[in-house]
């Protein structure tokens, strides 16, 4: 219980996918000016990490070396997230429409979010079991959504201050972004 | 819709500069700019990733149907990313232990997603090929100068070869080895690139 717990910890903080790995940038600076909206995409983000971490766990472990096909390990993790992407979208539309009324419009956009991919990859690297697979991708999920509403709480604020012209927009939030970034370098360490 | 050549390059280097003027695939440009080896690597990744998937989906796009059409560019993506990744792994395994997880995401790389989709989805070949690799230079320049102030001040050498009498001025600037760097670098340069350039978006 403690060895997940640990996981968890390390995916979501010390590691944290935004801040200390630089994944799913894009998507972080193009949608965190409200935090509505950033609560949506981490919600959807938190989802289908947790779901193809551990897919792509079985698929590598049980597919892709038995049958000696590693390099294609990039073409078939993104195909399986936008497989799992799009079905969770038609689970959703059918199972809760209200749900689906605040997470759809985001769901299309994660395929190409590089967080879920990095997970998955970053996964290969560490010794994980299945289920240790699938607290990471929860755990990195899970980090990511923070970063993105605490960044998103920022904005919010930034927006009514004055800000030197040509920082305007994207430089500022990189800014916070940045400082951001320190103060999570302070977790470091704390999981060996 | 004929742009001409130099309009291309023009557009993708300066004006709308992928990183700069349309924050578009930003995670790898700060992932990878602490040392300039690595960034070569990846710069030189992305520029044929850009170019050939570009080229080959301005060929294939009047035969991909609409409602497939975001799997099969990342299907075409991804595999020019494996024949990416094959390489550096041959050439430098070194180098490939550090960005490897990095190189798998040039596939979510949003510059050569939004290139496929904006611009050779809907032009000829050639200008889409060219288009392609304006944008991968575009992408480059900013990296190679954001590499070029973190490395020096973070480990004191260019391509790991010492600065001339190093050890009677440098002194190592922790954070700059640090990722939080990048940011700041990168922040720093859109602004001085807006004052320069003019205009807000």
């Amino acid at each position: 219980m403690t060895a997940f717990f640990l996981i968890f910890i390390s995916a979501a903080i010390t590691d944290n996918m935004l801040l200390s790995r630089f994944l799913g940038m894009c998507s972080c600076i193009g949608l965190s000016k409200k935090s509505d909206t950033a609560l949506g995409l981490g919600t959807a983000v938190v989802f289908v990490t947790s779901i193809t971490a551990a897919l792509n766990f079985l698929v590598y472990n049980y597919v892709l070396i038995p049958s000696g096909l590693e390099y294609l390990t990039f073409i078939t993790f993104i195909i399986v997230i936008a497989a799992t992407v799009q079905f969770i979208e038609m689970v959703i539309e059918r199972v809760s429409p209200s749900l689906y009324g605040t997470l759809g419009i985001f769901l299309p956009l994660i395929t190409v979010n590089c967080a879920i991919l990095g997970i998955s990859l970053f996964m290969l690297n560490k010794p994980y079991g299945f289920i240790e697979a699938f607290v990471f991708g929860f755990g990195g999920g899970v980090g990511w959504m923070v970063a993105i509403m605490l960044i998103s709480a920022i904005r919010e604020r930034i927006n009514e201050q004055a800000v030197p012209r040509g920082l305007e927009g994207p430089g500022i939030t990189l800014i916070i972004i940045g400082i951001m970034a320190l103060a999570f370098v302070g977790f470091s360490g704390m999981i060996r | 819709m004929a742009e001409s050549t130099s309009a291309i390059f023009k557009r993708s280097l300066l004006s709308e500069n992928p990183v700069l003027r349309q924050v578009l695939g930003i995670c790898s440009a700060l992932a990878v700019t602490n040392l300039l080896t690595n960034t070569l690597f990846m710069c030189a990744g992305v520029l044929f990733t850009t170019a050939m998937s570009n080229l080959v989906l301005s060929l294939m796009r009047n035969v991909i149907p609409q409602r497939i059409r975001m799997i099969t560019q990342v299907a075409v993506i991804s595999t020019f990313v494996m024949v990416v990744d094959v390489v550096i792994k041959a050439l430098s395994p070194d180098v490939h232990r550090f960005i490897g997880p990095y190189v798998g995401l040039i596939i979510t790389n949003c510059i050569i997603m939004g290139r496929a989709e904006a611009f050779a989805a809907s032009n000829s070949p050639w200008p889409s090929f060219l288009d392609g690799v304006a944008s991968g230079l575009g992408y480059s320049l900013v990296l190679i100068v954001i590499a070029l102030v973190r490395e020096p001040l973070g480990f004191g050498t260019i391509l790991g070869i010492a600065l001339p009498l190093k050890e009677h001025w440098w002194h190592q600037w922790t954070i700059m080895v640090m990722p939080t760097s990048a940011f700041f670098a990168l922040a720093l340069l859109t602004w001085v690139t807006k004052n320069l350039l003019g205009g807000t978006k």
